[in-house]
């Protein structure tokens, strides 16, 4: 028997509310296998790193499926912004060599 | 040959069937506790606790199925879960008062919650190794979940407590009202005296104390007064031998209308 039943996460603090008086937005990450990369499941709010934990485990884990879960202040995301999408991504869609099926296989090779 | 003149004295009362008692008290419970954590369906304060509450009332009710199930099979009258939930009288349920209490405010439905939860942890751990093999599954099972429901509740009661003024006040109200209703979890009698000679269930006084320790460290960290234990207040008993507070018939109304009123119903 463990001398005690709580299990305080150690992890990022929370923020004060944000501005619609919703608690902290937290982005939650799943695992579904071992090796397997995490991968974004969605978000949600919470006061803290623990309760986020608890809550990403409510509403994206219950139904099985997952085995380790992360969860991110929505606020340490860095994201690239959509306005400038256009500079940001296209200079690689013209690019054909740049894909691998650019190239022939050279005859005789052999497992590809 | 006469036959004997009727007796006035009364026939004595059969001697219930043991195990039948104590698994309605396991499945009373639950059943009950569960009910009235859905009852904050649609009401929680966010939608995240909503769906928290609601998994834990899910998680007892499946638990309640089980113990019920396996209550009817050791009465062997053929009632099965479904009966024995919806077509008992109040006097018939075997719950501790503590589960039927209304959910008052959310510090009053967290401190019931976190101090059955660390019951029901304490407990479960030492069904685990009782002699009845069904028994020792169930509860094997059902602990991982506890241990889930008190890590949330024990959360919620170090918010709480160590929060702002106004949810340390309420918080340790509610604790101030519901610790007289505790001692229900450790009042054995002549069932857990029965099933505890064979091995079947745990001593109950001797989980006390872990449970105080349990509790304890986590209303100290949380900066709530543990109440003492004092006559202050009558200490609630009975609800194990069908004794219930005003509560309970208010709630059985409502979970059985359904099934009372469509018997056989299947949807």
């Amino acid at each position: 028997m463990a001398s005690t039943v709580i299990n305080q996460t150690v992890g990022p603090q929370s923020e004060s509310l944000t501005g619609d008086g919703q608690w902290p937005l937290w982005e939650v990450f799943t695992q579904s296998e071992q090796g397997a990369p995490h991968e974004h499941a969605g978000s949600l709010h919470a006061v803290d790193a623990e309760q986020a934990l608890q809550n990403a485990r409510d509403v994206y884990a219950r139904r099985g499926g997952v085995i380790s879960l992360w969860v991110i202040p929505s606020g340490a995301i860095t994201a690239s912004a959509p306005s400038e999408s256009g500079p940001f991504f296209d200079p690689g869609a013209d690019k054909a060599y740049r894909h691998p099926q650019f190239y022939k296989v050279p005859r005789g090779v052999r497992g590809v | 040959m006469t036959s004997p003149a009727p007796s006035i004295v009364p026939a004595p009362v059969p001697k219930p069937n043991a195990l039948f008692e104590y698994l309605q008290r396991l499945g009373d419970d639950r059943l009950i506790l569960g009910h009235r954590l859905s009852e904050w369906c649609g009401h929680a304060p966010i939608l995240e606790e909503d769906i928290a509450l609601a998994n834990v009332a899910l998680d007892l009710l499946g638990q309640a199925t089980v113990f019920l199930r396996m209550a009817g099979e050791v009465d062997g009258q053929g009632r099965n879960e479904d009966a024995l939930a919806y077509f008992r009288e109040a006097v018939e349920f075997r719950n501790c008062q503590l589960v039927e209490l209304p959910n008052g405010d959310f510090g009053f439905t967290i401190a019931r919650q976190f101090l059955f939860d660390v019951y029901d942890v304490v407990l479960l751990d030492a069904l685990t190794k009782s002699t009845n093999g069904e028994l020792a599954g169930v509860a094997a099972k059902s602990l991982k979940e506890a241990r889930y429901h008190v890590r949330h509740s024990g959360e919620w009661m170090l918010k709480l407590g160590d929060g702002t003024d106004e949810s340390h006040r309420r918080v340790q109200t509610a604790l101030d009202e519901l610790w007289r209703f505790t001692s229900e979890f450790f009042a054995a009698d002549e069932i857990d005296a029965e099933l505890g000679a064979s091995g079947v269930a745990p001593d109950l006084a001797a989980l006390k104390p872990q449970w105080e320790s349990l509790v304890r460290e986590v209303l100290d960290r949380a900066t709530l007064t543990t109440p003492i234990d004092v006559p202050r207040l009558p200490r609630a008993r009975g609800g194990r031998s069908g004794a219930h507070t005003e509560h309970l018939g208010h709630l059985l109304a409502e979970m059985q209308i359904v099934a009372r009123s469509h018997p056989g119903a299947a949807w």
